[in-house]
């Protein structure tokens, strides 16, 4: 077919050769396997995020609008209102970056079912891949890289805008808890994109999801300004626990691991113990959808 | 040396759609095998079964003896896969989409580059490899497709009908592609309902009818199997009535002369059965002159693999395939397909 080949070179090249991917030594190398796998799968990711940037380049400016609107909205509120020495654009810094985090995450699962749509799913499942769990592993990847992106503007624009920068400490905390809630959404939203039939239906509970869980936490206000119904329901949301912490850090720069950073109706909770609860959140999640997983990736 | 793939009383249902029926069939290391069959035959069922995308309720799969059911992730290994509808990531340079299935695939990281470069070059994607897919034509879809599915060097390539809408010089391309695959000792299953293409291509084929195969092998030997060879006669450009039906009773009484049907679609032209390896048509032309009718074209042809399917079915594939595209519901089956 192609002159600047010889036939004997194509015949080698068309040839089958079962030993080429080093078959002989095949247990021992399916954790590289898997590496290599997950690293082809993100860097795809990569590449489309590259090539069509429009939703990291939303994605930066709609929590840019939240922090520009919500502080004008709020900018002459009576001083003091929102917790002693805490400006509301201290206040609302730690909601906008755990709310961009979570809808970043929530919506991780529309690629997959576009893929399951269009067939390119079927690519990846006819291949020998050490474990499905890399599709899951490279969307999970990506997402948290996206998040730190994200996280890493509304801090700085935050700055700008009068919420001061947290030391070295703080802003490591504020990447581990973004770390965690962003890990147990986009593992939701993953199990939910090989579950749900279609992404109507994805689309539909990322919808119902999003907004909801916004209000019913202390991203926009805090607990004290809320219905008890509501406290209570804000209490349980994950969210509060991974805005709270974050407050605390932008509104305390001698925080410590046993520093009390969010109140409930019933008790406080210190950093060490937010933490936890936002590890369970993470278990939790991880093991509700293995079965969703397990049926598709049997 | 066990068999390159073995399919046995394959069974498959999509809800109360028995797409597969009862399906065996055997590929030999090395050759070419045609499933041949009209739309909805139950074609792509039976690859989606060997491929490990779907389960198989019931029947033995096998690959090089392996089975797939039980052993999945060794057959995938061993198969190359072209699908019949090509699904590419549109943003990916062709170059980019092969090294992410090189990955998939575990090719070692330092023969990667020259690996794809070499199928770049055999399949004369130079030209293409650093554009990004979403602007390729279907017929270079096709070639990046197929190299995608020979990269890690599997021992069976399957391509399901890898021709359907394809112009005339692509599908060429690929059946030339085929051919040489098969000379360097690559085993190739491929599916069509392009009777020419089969017999052009396979060195054995399985015809298969609503979930069932009606017949397995060379296909010389299954146009041998129906015997006699097939003669087109035209008395006159068209004929009338009356003559075809005194040349069709003169023709009747000769010895050699199994059938003879009159189409009058094309001009009551005659068609004739006739035993093979006779003079039949210098023998037919003088009973003609006889009772001077006059013969106006003459032809003596081979059965097809047209009539195989017309022998065993009753109707030609053509037919079968009209009648079948106008009762699928393609939206439903894709529903049905990714859960
Ligand atoms: N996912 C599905 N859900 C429901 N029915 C299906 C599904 N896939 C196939 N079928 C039905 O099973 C039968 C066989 O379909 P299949 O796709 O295997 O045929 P095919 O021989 O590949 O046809 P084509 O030449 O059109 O590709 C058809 O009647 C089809 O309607
Ligand atoms: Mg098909």
């Amino acid at each position: 077919m192609s002159q600047s080949i010889s036939s004997q070179n194509i015949k080698s090249v068309l040839a089958p050769n079962p030993g080429i991917s080093g078959q002989s030594n095949q247990q021992s190398s399916s954790l590289g396997d898997f590496i290599q796998e997950t690293l082809a799968l993100t860097q795809r990711l990569f590449i489309q995020l590259q090539r069509r940037p429009s939703t990291l380049v939303a994605g930066i400016i709609q929590p840019f609008m939240w922090l520009v609107l919500f502080g004008a909205l709020f900018s002459k509120a009576p001083s003091g209102l929102f917790g002693t020495d805490l400006s509301y654009a201290k206040f609302l810094a730690p909601g906008v970056i755990v709310f961009t985090a979570f809808s970043g995450a929530l919506n991780a699962g529309l690629p997959v079912m576009f893929d399951r749509e269009f067939g390119f799913l079927n690519r990846l499942l006819v291949a020998p891949l050490s474990s499905r769990y890399s599709i899951v592993a490279a969307s999970t990847v990506y997402i948290i890289a996206l998040s730190f992106i994200q996280t890493a503007v509304i801090v700085l624009a935050s700055a700008i805008l009068g919420a001061g920068l947290p030391g070295l400490a703080g802003l490591s905390a504020i990447a581990l808890i973004v770390f965690l809630i962003v890990l147990g959404v986009t593992a939701l939203s993953l199990g939910l994109a090989f579950a749900l039939p279609g992404h109507i239906e994805l689309i539909a509970v990322i919808f119902v999801t999003n907004l909801p869980l916004l209000f019913a936490s202390t991203a926009l206000a805090p607990l004290s300004f809320m219905a008890d119904w509501l406290q209570v329901i804000a209490s349980l949301n994950p969210l509060t626990y991974a805005i709270e912490p974050i407050r605390y850090i932008y509104g305390h720069g001698d925080w410590a691991i046993n520093s009390i950073v969010m109140d409930t109706p019933w008790f406080g909770f210190s950093f060490g113990a937010v933490i936890l609860v936002l590890l369970a959140f993470d278990a939790l999640i991880l093991l509700a959808i293995q079965p969703l997983l397990r049926r598709r990736f049997a | 040396m066990s068999a390159a793939v073995l399919i046995e009383n394959l069974q498959k249902s999509y809800g109360d759609v028995q797409a597969v029926k009862d399906i065996s069939f055997t590929v030999q290391p090395g050759e070419i095998f045609g499933l041949l069959g009209p739309n909805g035959a139950g074609k792509t069922t039976t690859i989606r079964c060997l491929c490990t995308l779907a389960k198989p309720d019931a029947g033995k799969i096998e690959v090089g003896g392996i089975s797939a059911v039980a052993s999945p992730k060794a057959v995938r290994q061993r198969l190359g896969y072209v699908a019949q509808e090509v699904a590419i990531d549109k943003v990916l340079t062709g170059r980019e989409l092969l090294k992410l299935q090189a990955a998939l695939y575990h090719l070692p990281q330092k023969i990667i580059g020259d690996r794809i470069q070499q199928l770049i070059e055999v399949l004369g994607l130079e030209e293409y490899a650093n554009k990004k897919t979403g602007t390729y034509s279907g017929g270079i879809r096709k070639r990046l497709d197929l190299a995608a599915g020979l990269l890690h060097q599997p021992e069976v390539l399957i391509l399901d009908e890898p021709t359907v809408g394809l112009d005339i010089e692509s599908r060429m391309v690929v059946w030339e592609f085929l051919q040489e695959l098969r000379s360097a000792g690559t085993t190739v299953l491929i599916t069509s309902h392009y009777l020419e293409e089969i017999d052009a291509l396979a060195d054995r084929l399985a015809i298969i009818d609503r979930g069932v195969v009606i017949a397995e092998g060379k296909p010389s030997e299954l146009k041998d199997k129906l015997g006699g060879d097939r003669v087109t006669l035209r008395i006159r450009e068209f004929t009338s009535d009356e003559e075809a039906d005194k040349a069709k009773h003169i023709l009747e009484s000769l010895s050699f002369v199994e059938e003879v049907i009159i189409n009058a679609v094309q001009g009551n032209s005659l068609n004739l059965i006739v035993k093979s390896g006779q003079s039949s048509l210098s023998k037919i032309e003088q009973s003609l002159a006889e009772v001077e009718l006059p013969t106006f074209s003459l032809a003596q042809s081979r059965p097809s693999l047209d009539d195989v399917y017309l022998a065993a079915t009753g109707q030609t594939i053509m037919d079968a395939q009209i009648a079948s595209s106008s009762a699928r519901d393609l939206k439903k089956e894709k529903k049905q397909q990714m859960k």
